[in-house]
């Protein structure tokens, strides 16, 4: 089997991606994980609910997402051609929606009557609470204190969509809690309620689930770009936290050994610093939250703080299959600062007119640094995963301090 | 396997031959400070337990309720790491006391030390075994065999939600005990009932090669006594670690009281 054939076919039947992944949990959860597995598997093979995800996807995210050719940064950098898959342009403002609405179409085909999920900056709260709220499920999303106060309004859209928020106080009290409070209260209630995961982590199936679900969007960029252009980018670029964006670009793209695949992790205060996520970049190999892949820990294996100014990308793990494809040197990953990610921010809201993420503006940055370097034929594709309104008050504050 | 009788067994075989049954304790190493560790372990051992499972903390305790989550973050702060775990095991062994331990954590800090490296430390400081919760059947090959080669037994768990088929397989690969894990959820949560629970675990038990001990949400010698008939011990956690909690270092006189109350109940079943 080549390289490419691989990789489309990971996982394994254990959930490993070449050295990780895995199901690194507690008894009480093989279970209903199992269950899972089984269920994901028996909806993938029936026409029908595959169909019915399409449906969701087609009304109610307004999917396809369009492909922008970004003119002006083009112009502005003077090198390779800059085009933007718009996952800023789904329902609810990010690609997260994809994803939510497919396990909660699982739920509801797998019998279970309740949701929980975690959140980190909210997103994958809101549009976990945007899919509860569409197919009638009661839903609570599990969301550090910290992150509750710095992403208020978040919290109220969840409110208003009918989800109960819980405020975590363990630990950091950020999204690394969330995700073991919302497995302990899996634990206690796996019978009738089913666990949304928000990224390509944790524990087999949700890496393999996530990256099902996501990987429309590179399936609609590459047909997209060979329509438009009659080829393949050079380079598609993406930023990284958990890694749900990124593989859901990367995916279609993998088996094309002449496309160069970047993630883009956050470098926070720097490297040096130790205040950063960049976990493939600078992390090492460990077990966190049921998944074998790099991880922010100390010596004695603690796990440690991330730190970024986008809170969706302040994660101390990544997805396994982004560790294979990091290890294999299929993708390769880099970081951005939060300065960088800023200055990005800035210049492509006033070349292009687009708000983007925090999270998305690490993309851009290193979109950025490589357009230059490439000839003007050449095409680079950025994941423009989602958009900015949320993060207002971090740039508000920022150009506060600095004015 | 080593020609070492591993202390687990012959506990094990003693208290079976005479009526009683395993009084299985945990505390969380580190917990409220590194020094507090050997005063409390001599402290469970002379209260009568029979087993010590010694908690090692870690950052993400996802399958432990608030109390032994509060524990572990107090340990961290106060510096305690799986060395200074293995530090106060030796000392506990060199005061001369032979209750058998276990290393009771997660997976993370167990890789980061090294398995080979732990396996063979952990020997020459006198633990008897693991229980790595984060370590289910189906990833625990290469783990089991390192520790058995050194003589000590991985500790695997049956919970609630395991089907049959599967308990019987890992009742088939258990080592030392089998650990029964008496309800959904995570430690120290409440138990409904502890026939039904007793029940469950005898079907456990039935299928398994090794003695079967209950744990999670076992707090007082009624409940401890209500399980007795159904297996061969209980494991008493959460209200060990709140008395280490409202008390501190001072808590090795309650810590014995407790024990020695929850022993009384486990003999003469």
């Amino acid at each position: 089997m080549s390289g490419a054939q691989q990789a489309a076919s990971w996982p394994d039947a254990a959930g490993r991606y070449g050295e990780f992944g895995g199901r690194y949990v507690a008894e009480t959860l093989m279970a209903p994980l199992l269950e899972l597995e089984r269920g994901f598997a028996s909806a993938m093979a029936d026409p029908a609910f595959m169909e019915e995800v399409r449906r969701y996807l087609r009304e109610h995210v307004g999917r396809p997402t369009t492909l922008t050719v970004a003119e002006n940064l083009t112009r502005h950098l003077g090198g390779a051609t800059i085009v933007l898959k718009r996952e800023d342009l789904c329902h609810t403002g990010a690609h997260k929606i994809n994803n939510t609405l497919g396990q909660c179409l699982l739920a509801r085909r797998m019998g279970k009557r309740r949701i929980i999920a975690e959140t980190g900056a909210g997103q994958h709260g809101v549009a976990t609470a945007t899919a509860a709220a569409l197919l009638g499920f009661p839903c609570r999303v599990f969301m550090g204190r910290l992150d509750c106060e710095r992403q208020a309004i978040n919290v109220l859209r969840m409110k208003v969509l009918g989800a109960e928020v819980v405020p975590v106080d363990s630990g950091s009290r950020t999204l690394k809690d969330a995700i073991n409070e919302a497995m302990r209260t899996w634990a206690a209630e796996v019978d009738d309620t089913f666990y949304c995961f928000g990224s390509a982590a944790g524990p087999h199936p949700y890496p393999w689930i996530v990256r099902t679900f996501q990987s429309v969007i590179g399936e609609e960029a590459r047909a997209q770009c060979l329509e438009r252009f009659g080829r393949l980018p050079e380079q598609v670029v993406a930023c990284v936290g958990g890694g749900s964006n990124a593989i859901g670009l990367f995916h279609a793209f993998v088996p094309d050994a002449g496309v160069g695949l970047v993630g883009v992790e956050a470098g926070g205060h720097g490297i040096a610093s130790l205040q950063h996520a960049a976990t493939i970049s600078a992390g090492s190999v460990g077990v966190l939250h049921g998944s074998r892949s790099y991880v922010l820990q100390d010596a004695w294996g603690q796990i440690q703080e991330a730190h970024s100014i986008s809170a969706g990308l302040d994660y101390p793990g990544v997805g396994p299959e982004h560790a294979w494809l990091a290890s294999t040197g299929r993708a390769s990953y880099v970081s951005v600062d939060d300065e960088e990610a800023l200055e990005a921010f800035h210049l492509v809201a006033r070349t292009e007119g687009i708000l983007t993420a925090l999270e998305t503006a690490h993309a851009f940055a290193h979109a950025i640094r490589l357009a230059p370097t490439l000839p003007k034929e050449a095409l680079v594709l950025v994941g423009s995963s989602g958009r900015g309104d949320k993060d207002l008050n971090t740039i508000a504050a920022r150009m506060e301090r600095e004015a | 396997m080593s020609e070492h009788i591993n202390r687990m067994d012959s506990m094990f075989q003693r208290v079976q031959s005479c009526q009683e049954r395993a009084l299985v304790t945990f505390l969380s190493a580190g917990d409220p400070t590194p020094a507090a560790t050997l005063p409390l372990l001599i402290a469970l051992a002379e209260g009568g337990a029979d087993l010590i499972e010694l908690g090692v903390p870690f950052s993400d305790p996802v399958a432990d309720g608030p109390v032994i989550q509060r524990a572990s973050q107090r340990a961290l702060a106060a510096g305690a790491t799986l060395g200074t775990t293995l530090e106060a095991v030796r000392a506990f062994r060199a005061a001369g006391f032979e209750t058998p331990l276990i290393l009771f954590g997660y997976l993370n800090p167990f890789l980061a030390y090294g398995v080979e490296r732990l396996v063979d430390d952990a020997a020459a400081a006198g633990v008897d075994g693991f229980l790595v919760v984060d370590l289910p059947l189906e990833e625990g090959a290469s783990w089991r065999a390192a520790a058995s080669a050194r003589g000590l037994h991985t500790i695997l768990l049956v919970s609630p939600t395991t089907s049959a088929e599967r308990a019987a397989e890992i009742g088939a690969a258990a080592s030392g005990f089998l650990y029964y894990v008496a309800l959904k959820g995570v430690t120290g949560s409440q138990v409904a009932d502890f026939d039904t629970v007793g029940q469950a675990a005898s079907a456990v038990r039935a299928a398994s090669k090794a003695p079967v001990c209950v744990g999670f949400g076992v707090r007082t010698p009624a409940d401890a006594r209500a399980l007795a008939r159904y297996v061969e011990g209980v494991v008493v956690g959460s209200a060990l670690v709140e008395a280490v909690e409202a008390e501190g270092e001072g808590a090795t006189e309650t810590v014995r009281r407790v024990v020695s109350g929850l022993k009384e109940a486990l003999r003469d079943v």
